[in-house]
């Protein structure tokens, strides 16, 4: 990964007028896409729909996760085999022994035929191959922001980008404020223009409830913003 | 691919485990479009659990509703891709059925995302 610890803000090192703004993310986007085959089972009767919580390593994603689940947030693990390579790519290695990645995820009942998961996404680097599965299908990301630490959700943002999922940014305040404006971690992310950024708390139900909607909100528009481009049409009102 | 005898693993990630006891030594989990949200059920979770093994059984009871592969990997506490495995055995027998997303790739349209929207805000 090209994100080192040098990139990281400083916590002490606001000083008003003197104040640096937070070290810029490079852009970069890489064509990658994935073919998916299609599966026809015998119909249960619910919809199932995945967000993600991505950020850096002990950001929050667990602790947000579990204050909108209606479940204490379960956890499962796979099979960390190879780097790149999911448990697939071994076959027939009887006995051998490998490690694990471990996913939290919650889970909240919309009504008996819609069910939406959250998964937090693991928050290290070298667990990235696990990120193909869980972004597989997904409606969306929260990608959650520390500042002290903004280069941490870096890889997050990249991916998101690249595979073109709609994602939201929250800014989970760890000291109650922040020293930065959103403008200016905006700017530090390259964030396109319209992706939602807002400050947040991930230990506060209210505020990741505010995320959700946001996020499920910028879903919407960035859909019908496509269908309006498919059929030539403007979405009235901006 | 691994080469047979060429060890790959990171102490510093967590517990090792030896899943292929379980499964065999089968890894493969590709037979259905099983991922981390697909729906299962089992059919008649008591009857058929009466006459699996163990591990089958815990999967079987852990069915009785519908509930997500990933969900399934935490109740029974084993990994993904073995847990995977051993469901698409159990689908294999018709012990399980599944419901795979329209198109796993597929977004839920704009009236399904309205009940969302509208779910998260009564929470
Ligand atoms: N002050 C403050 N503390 C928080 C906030 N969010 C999380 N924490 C605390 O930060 C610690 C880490 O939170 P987790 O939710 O475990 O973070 P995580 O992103 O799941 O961590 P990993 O899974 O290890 O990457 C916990 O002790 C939380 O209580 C916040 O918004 N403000
Ligand atoms: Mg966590």
């Amino acid at each position: 990964m090209g994100y080192g610890s040098s990139d990281d803000l400083d916590p002490t090192g606001r000083t008003g007028a003197g104040q640096a703004t937070p070290a810029p993310r490079r852009r970069g986007r890489g064509a990658r896409s994935g073919t998916d085959t299609d599966g026809a089972g015998l119909a249960l009767d619910a919809v199932a729909i995945k967000v993600l919580v991505a950020g850096g390593f002990g950001v929050g994603k667990t602790t947000l996760v579990g204050s909108v689940s209606e479940i204490v947030p379960l956890r499962t693990e796979e099979l960390l085999t190879e780097l790149g390579a999911g448990v697939d790519d071994v076959t027939g290695v009887d006995g051998k022994t490998t490690t694990t990645v471990a996913m939290d995820f919650g889970r909240i009942t919309i009504n008996p035929r819609l069910i939406l998961y959250m998964f937090g996404t693991p928050g290290q680097d070298r667990f990235w191959f696990m990120w193909d599965e869980l972004a597989r299908g997904a409606l969306g990301a929260i990608v959650l922001a520390d500042t002290r630490r903004l280069s941490a959700c870096f890889p997050a943002v990249d991916f998101f980008e690249r595979r073109r999922i709609p994602f939201v940014v929250g800014v989970n305040c760890f000291d109650g404020e922040q020293p930065y404006s959103p403008q200016e971690v905006r700017q530090a992310l390259s964030l396109d223009g319209d992706v939602p950024l807002s400050m947040c708390d991930a230990r506060y139900r209210e505020s990741n409830k505010r995320l959700l909607i946001t996020l499920v909100e910028h879903v919407m528009a960035t859909v019908r913003r496509a269908d309006a481009a498919a059929t030539g049409l403007r979405p009235s009102g901006g | 691919m691994i080469s047979r005898g060429e060890a790959w693993f990171d102490e510093a990630a967590g517990p090792l485990v030896r899943p292929y006891a379980v499964t065999r030594g089968r890894t493969r989990a590709n037979r259905y479009p099983l991922d981390l949200i697909t729906l299962v059920v089992a059919v008649h979770p008591e009857v058929h659990a009466a006459v699996v093994e163990q591990e089958y059984a815990r999967i079987l009871r852990a069915c009785a509703f519908p509930q997500s592969v990933a969900e399934v990997a935490a109740r029974v506490d084993l990994p993904l891709g073995v847990v995977k495995v051993l469901i698409s055995d159990l689908i294999e027998r018709r012990y399980l059925i599944f419901r795979a997303s329209p198109s796993p790739a597929a977004r839920p349209d704009l009236v399904t995302m309205q009940k969302v929207l509208d779910g998260i805000r009564k929470l």
